[in-house]
């Protein structure tokens, strides 16, 4: 199939990615994905709850065996040390699996990134043979120094986590888009599918969300329409779109053979 | 022995290795990673990391999140 998206040397059909938490119960997470027809799903990395074990199920029960490649998150993490700490049970936990992804926030009310932390965890974890997706803010030196030291796709935000607000700043964006030699996924603030559909228009190699799907009204049915949005984005993008004029006096229909107007 | 598991303290009856708390636990089937005071213990090793009194463990699993 052509057109994949590769990322860390492994091509993947579908330029979505989406996130596991926030649904209703493990079936309609599972739904979801399905109507998203991502390859990719996030998931955290947490204690396991041993008081009322037996019998509870567990997230990866729910998700057909090796249909999706997990991707392991950082959530909840705000220093470089607790993340990195994660990255390597999760790599243990699903058998030296190394595609990971890595985030550090900064602040537990808005959940910024601590760009400082996510560059000191990026060096080790990129140094122990992780490939590391990377959450960042839209700063682009910040994203460039994020590439250099090794890792295998930018992500930076849309806007703040679980907002939904949507692109705020589709120029630093594409400034990430231009300079960066690897895939530049936006992930976070993506409220409904025009924003989707705008990231790939502007040149994203894809789209990660989670909140967007799990708190809409119809989590499955915006999924479904999220799968699309990526698809129009990403075909608008190859199309190369017309250019924008503030006005052009070239209409889409011939200006000879009009039918003159009846004079007395 | 009492060992601390995801920072609740337990008392358990002796406990030679890691692999031991699997069916205590009841972590059979589940894909989970331990970490014994600080060092994650590998699945390979399971058999072979033993546990003293005093230990203290996190075991963790893969969860829903974004």
């Amino acid at each position: 199939m052509q057109d994949q998206l590769v990322i860390a040397g492994k091509a993947y059909n579908s330029r979505l990615l989406v996130g596991t938490g926030k649904y209703r119960d493990f079936e309609q997470t599972a739904q979801a994905l399905d109507a998203s027809g991502c390859d990719i799903v996030t998931v955290a990395i947490r204690r396991v709850n041993l008081g009322q074990n037996a019998g509870e199920p567990n997230l990866l029960d729910f998700l057909p065996q090796n249909r999706y490649t997990l991707l392991p998150n950082t959530a909840g993490c705000y220093s470089a040390e607790d993340a990195i700490r994660t990255l390597r049970l999760a790599r243990e936990l699903l058998d030296d699996h190394r595609l990971v992804k890595l985030e550090v926030l900064g602040d537990s009310g808005n959940l910024f990134p601590n760009v400082k932390e996510t560059l000191k965890a990026a060096e080790v974890l990129v140094a122990e043979g992780f490939d590391v997706m990377v959450y960042t803010s839209d700063d682009p030196i910040i994203a460039r120094e994020l590439e250099q030291i090794g890792c295998c796709a930018i992500m930076p935000l849309a806007s703040l986590i679980g907002s939904g607000m949507g692109i705020l700043n589709p120029w630093n964006l594409k400034l990430i888009i231009e300079q960066s030699k690897v895939p530049v996924l936006v992930d976070a603030g993506v409220g409904t599918a025009s924003d989707a559909a705008i990231a790939m228009e502007l040149g994203c190699d894809g789209v990660l969300m989670n909140t967007a799907i799990a708190a809409a009204g119809n989590p499955v049915m915006m999924a479904h329409a999220m799968k699309l949005a990526v698809e129009a984005g990403r075909a608008a993008y190859c199309a190369e779109r017309m250019p924008k004029r503030f006005y052009s006096a070239v209409p889409s229909s011939p200006s000879e053979g009009v039918i003159s107007s009846r004079k007395p | 022995m009492r060992l601390r598991i995801n920072g609740e303290w337990q008392e358990f009856a002796s406990l030679a290795f890691v692999a031991d708390l699997v069916p205590v636990l009841e972590l059979a089937g589940k894909r989970f990673a331990i970490e014994l005071n600080g060092q994650i213990v590998p699945r390979s090793q399971h058999g072979n990391a033993v546990l003293s009194d005093g230990d203290e463990l996190e075991i963790v699993v893969a969860v829903g999140g974004g």
